[in-house]
């Protein structure tokens, strides 16, 4: 009798632990899986409504200005005209990046709440420069996780297209380099990237992710410098969101 | 524990898997609509950021 007892117990140990187990595996699951289908689901939902909005005129968007002399409340002390502000968490712009593929995903300001998880591929960071705009615009989006937005940043070469799509029309940016640094490195999103303080005279856009891949010990920074701004009304040349690979 | 939830579920070996399976399908959809949303933002995978409340 004592025997059997025993067994009993250590057999529901054994069950206890086993069921933990599998459910750290569910979870695993669940987070690459589930929550990666469900968001790249949600994802493209939003851009085809952002694209229907862009085409109905935008009614309700951020009117972002095409002059590059238009900035927020820029920290490296640019010029604040005219002034935009972006609503927290509202979805304002489509981010494409040829060279990963994909419709690219709508950026959204979330001012004060840039920590929560990010449904929406990835985030404008506060308080820096508008798209188009001199100084910084600084975005950040899930490398692992969340549809994988940012899964393939590393492959972005120099050179590369990056447009900005907004109610008013397209920031095209060119890639110019990489940097990995630690997550405390906060002077990539400088109005000039990596020389905080220092006035900006040009347009960068920053785009940051974690490195390496599935880990977000350190973070991944493409800086990419305006080319040119297109109206809406012009249109993107044919070829410029080909894909390069 | 999972012994005696088996001698508990009625009808043959057959039907008890069967309501096995669906039982573990609902366990496993209570995780994944309910349980895990709710716990994610209290482990470290997502405290991406380095301000605010992350880090």
């Amino acid at each position: 009798m004592a025997g059997r007892r025993w067994r009993a117990v250590v057999g529901g140990i054994g069950e206890v632990f086993i069921t933990i187990g599998v459910v750290l595996v569910l979870f695993v699951v669940w987070q690459l899986g589930f929550v990666a289908i469900v968001d790249s689901n949600a994802q493209r939902g939003v851009v085809s409504q952002l694209e229907a909005q862009f085409a109905a005129g935008g009614e309700g968007l951020p009117e972002i200005p095409l002059t590059p002399g238009g900035t927020t409340t820029d920290p490296g002390g640019a010029t604040n005209t005219p002034k935009v502000t972006l609503e927290d968490g509202k979805v304002f712009a489509i981010l494409r990046v040829p060279r990963l593929g994909g419709p690219g995903g709508p950026a959204r300001s979330t001012r004060g709440s840039a920590c929560r998880p990010w449904p929406r591929a990835w985030a404008a960071t506060p308080d820096t420069a508008l798209p188009g705009a001199i100084g910084n615009f600084a975005v950040a989006g899930h490398r692992a996780g969340h549809g994988n937005p940012l899964i393939d940043i590393d492959a972005i070469r120099e050179g590369d297209v990056m447009v900005v799509e907004t109610r008013s029309g397209y920031a095209v940016y060119r890639a110019q380099r990489h940097t990995i640094v630690p997550p405390t490195s906060v002077d990539v999103v400088a109005a000039v990237p990596q020389k905080p303080g220092v006035k900006p005279t040009e347009a960068w856009f920053t785009l940051t992710s974690c490195d390496p891949r599935f880990s977000s010990t350190n973070r991944y920074i493409v800086f990419a410098k305006l080319e040119r701004v297109i109206p809406r009304a012009e249109g993107l040349p044919a070829d410029l969101l080909a894909d390069p690979r | 524990m999972y012994a005696a939830l088996w001698r508990r579920l009625p009808g043959s070996r057959l039907v008890k898997s069967l309501i096995a399976l669906l039982l573990f399908l609902a366990v496993v959809a209570v995780l994944f609509v309910w349980v895990f949303p709710a716990v994610v933002p209290y482990l470290p995978f997502e405290n991406v950021t380095v301000d605010g409340a992350g880090q």
